[in-house]
């Protein structure tokens, strides 16, 4: 049987994978996928807590965790969408009007 | 057998996440997130947790991909230049950070390895449907239904900013 540290460390390599995602990509809409890849890490570490506590908690966790995540999958890409519609461009480093 | 299964699709998401990083289009992104996500699937299978794996599947690798490849679709973004064609400072920062976050939270790791919980005998019965929606209804009930608001308010929330208003905001660029 697998011990628990294989998983966290899987979901540790992943989350690591999600940030180098964002701070490397100009792309918001790749940027976006890789916040959606941390969050994917970070709900692999609870479930495999609550598999090896034999505790339901995690996996209720981990269930509003996708809805929160759908949600905010919604409202990010009307975001992207209105700001292409602005600027023609999705790339943040052409999206600086608040930035001085 | 179950670690031979469990190395695979451990590799699979890893290298799935790695290809979403580095691929210059962003189809393709998408796409690897999805064979990531259904490798995520099947690590739930392992840890006995049959309903999220399929909720995985559906709500993730089903209905937020497919929302993510109409908007790239819908946007029809020209495929960005190559990560890799010259170096830059940037990456090599952004790179040496993540090997720091990663080796921080190793770390702490480390030090609780011995207080982290051997596999429970209760596992086999904790991921079934009956189990979660036992829980989900009668203790957790509250947040259910607030999850319920929050994806209406979500779905509201993005109709309006999306929406194409012709009459009003005149463009100011």
């Amino acid at each position: 049987m697998i011990e628990i540290d294989w998983y966290l460390a899987l979901s540790a390599i992943l989350f690591t994978v999600g940030i180098i995602g964002v701070l490397i990509r100009k792309n918001a809409i790749v940027i976006f996928m890789s916040v959606e890849l941390m969050l994917n890490a970070v709900n692999l570490s609870l479930l495999s807590f609550s598999s090896y506590h034999g505790n339901i908690d995690g996996q209720i966790f981990v269930f509003f965790s996708l809805a929160v995540a759908a949600a905010e999958a919604v409202v990010g890409l009307a975001i992207i969408i209105a700001i292409f519609r602005n600027n023609l461009s999705v790339d943040v480093s052409k999206i600086n009007l608040l930035r001085w | 057998m179950v670690t031979y299964v469990f190395i695979f699709l451990a590799l699979l998401a890893l290298g799935a996440a790695v290809g979403m990083v580095v691929s210059k289009n962003t189809v393709n992104s998408a796409l690897f997130l999805v064979l990531n996500m259904v490798a995520l699937a099947g690590i739930y299978l392992i840890l006995e947790a049959q309903f999220l794996a399929v909720i995985q599947v559906l709500v993730y690798a089903g209905a937020i991909m497919v929302l993510f490849l109409f908007v790239i679709m819908l946007l029809n973004l020209d495929a960005e230049e190559s990560l890799f064609n010259k170096f830059r400072v940037k990456y090599f920062i952004a790179f040496l950070l993540g090997i720091t976050v990663l080796s921080q939270i190793l770390y702490s790791l480390g030090n609780i390895s011995d207080m982290l919980p051997e596999i429970s005998p209760e596992m086999a019965q904790v991921g079934t449907v009956e189990a979660v929606g036992d829980v989900l209804f009668t203790e957790y009930l509250l947040p259910f239904e607030l999850t319920g608001i929050l994806l209406t308010a979500a779905v509201v929330g993005a109709l309006l900013i999306a929406q194409h208003n012709v009459k009003s905001a005149p463009k100011n660029d």
